[in-house]
């Protein structure tokens, strides 16, 4: 495949790193890295320097008696890849294939609108957040929006092109809160993508205005 | 002053910085021949650090040792995974104690994978004896870490001992969010170009 060519900031890297970037973004960042060495090869330095830290924490002494028996079964973590390995290689991500299906094919989408389609993805119950697939005709232009907070888009299929550049599968918008900009999907093969905010309901006004890209004007 | 994170008295439990290579053995040792006693040592160095980071990511001194020693266990289970020439052992029992903090401490789903699930640098990058190179690329990121401006080195501390997301740095700072986002990116910048060095 093709190596992506734009990627998410290096702030959100260390912080996908440091384990503190939200659920949703961090699914997001974690599909693009399968997909990008390069990512991979900056989340081990980012990785790095967690390891640097951690090893300079003053160690709290155990108070209960812990030699490590290692016969000990703990819980099972539900961070294990388990899930993944139903899957052959398909055209999702392994990130979100426990989330959604083994492939594209499988994804349920919902209608928005005229062209506009998704499926809003499950979190975690500790988590806030929104992470959602969205499926754009070809040649649609969706109205010009600004974000609020944190906001990862991962191109999975097709393309869009905004202000910034052209945007095709692997690519990743790390878009900041001063960043305003209209993007048209492809014309002849649409957009396909996962987009993910730290905030809930974040993308309700957006569709509201995809839907009716007319009201306002 | 930040850094560094200890208040600097080596406490008995502390891997000496030159124990890199025995800890790369030890891990091997459960790894192939579940070797109980390799396991023992690597508990006593690690686990009493693992629970002094869940306890900074604000768990209680309880559930940081209950974490704590999970993290331990499952370093032991999954030992097979480990593999010497890919990384340094204090930088994969990290990623494990991250992803079982975002489990346990924040009960979310971590999406994070261990190190050796992904892309490799291309082989003939890869220096002779990788683990000497390895403990080096962690010296210089600490050196780096330490010549870091103070507002940079906050923001790297509350993001990856306190636990903090990006937002909640800017809260707790009372800053932009783009401001925390530049320092942090300038922080990396700058360790990035000294562990590029040794290339």
């Amino acid at each position: 495949m093709k190596q992506p060519i734009h990627h998410p900031d290096a702030s959100t890297l260390m912080s996908f790193a440091a384990g503190s970037l939200p659920e949703a973004l961090s699914a997001v960042v974690a599909a693009h890295v399968e997909m990008c060495s390069t990512c991979g090869r900056e989340l081990r330095t980012a990785e790095r320097i967690g390891a640097a830290l951690f090893e300079q924490l003053e160690p709290a002494a155990l108070t209960a008696q812990m030699s490590g028996e290692a016969e000990r079964i703990p819980r099972r973590e539900r961070w294990q890849d388990q899930a993944y390995a139903e899957c052959a290689p398909g055209s999702l991500p392994r990130a979100i294939q426990r989330l959604v299906g083994c492939d594209l094919d499988d994804v349920q989408w919902k209608r928005l609108g005229l062209g506009v389609w998704h499926m809003p993805l499950p979190l975690s119950e500790g988590a806030t957040g929104d992470l959602r697939l969205l499926k754009i005709a070809p040649g649609q232009i969706m109205p010009e929006h600004g974000h609020g907070g944190c906001e990862l888009t991962l191109v999975l299929a097709g393309a869009y092109r905004d202000e910034i550049g052209l945007f095709a599968a692997g690519d990743v918008a790390d878009l900041g809160d001063d960043i305003e900009h209209m993007p048209i999907s492809c014309a002849e093969r649409g957009c396909i993508c996962l987009i993910a905010s730290e905030e809930k309901a974040r993308f309700k006004g957006l569709f509201a205005r995809m839907v009716q890209p007319f009201t306002g004007l | 002053m930040i850094l560094p994170v200890s208040t600097g008295t080596r406490s008995r439990y502390a891997p000496a910085p030159a124990s890199a290579a025995v800890m790369i053995e030890l891990l091997q040792r459960v790894a192939e021949r579940r070797d109980a006693e390799a396991f023992a040592e690597l508990f006593q160095s690690f686990a009493p650090r693992v629970k002094a980071y869940m306890i900074r990511q604000g768990a209680d001194p309880a559930t940081a040792e209950e974490v704590a020693q999970e993290t331990l266990l499952t370093v032991w289970r999954k030992a097979g995974l480990y593999s010497g020439e890919k990384g340094s052992a204090t930088t994969w029992i990290f990623t494990i104690a991250r992803n079982l903090r975002i489990d346990r401490l924040r009960r979310e789903m971590a999406f994070q994978e261990l190190p050796e699930g992904r892309d490799e640098e291309p082989s003939s990058d890869t220096p002779p004896d990788e683990a000497v190179s390895e403990k080096e690329r962690r010296v210089r990121v600490r050196e780096a870490l330490s010549k870091l401006p103070e507002d940079q080195q906050q923001v790297v501390i509350l993001s990856y001992i306190e636990g903090l997301s990006h937002s909640e740095i800017a809260q707790r700072l009372d800053l932009p969010l783009g401001t925390v986002k530049s320092r942090m990116r300038l922080a990396y910048q700058k360790i990035r170009d000294d562990v590029e060095d040794l290339k």
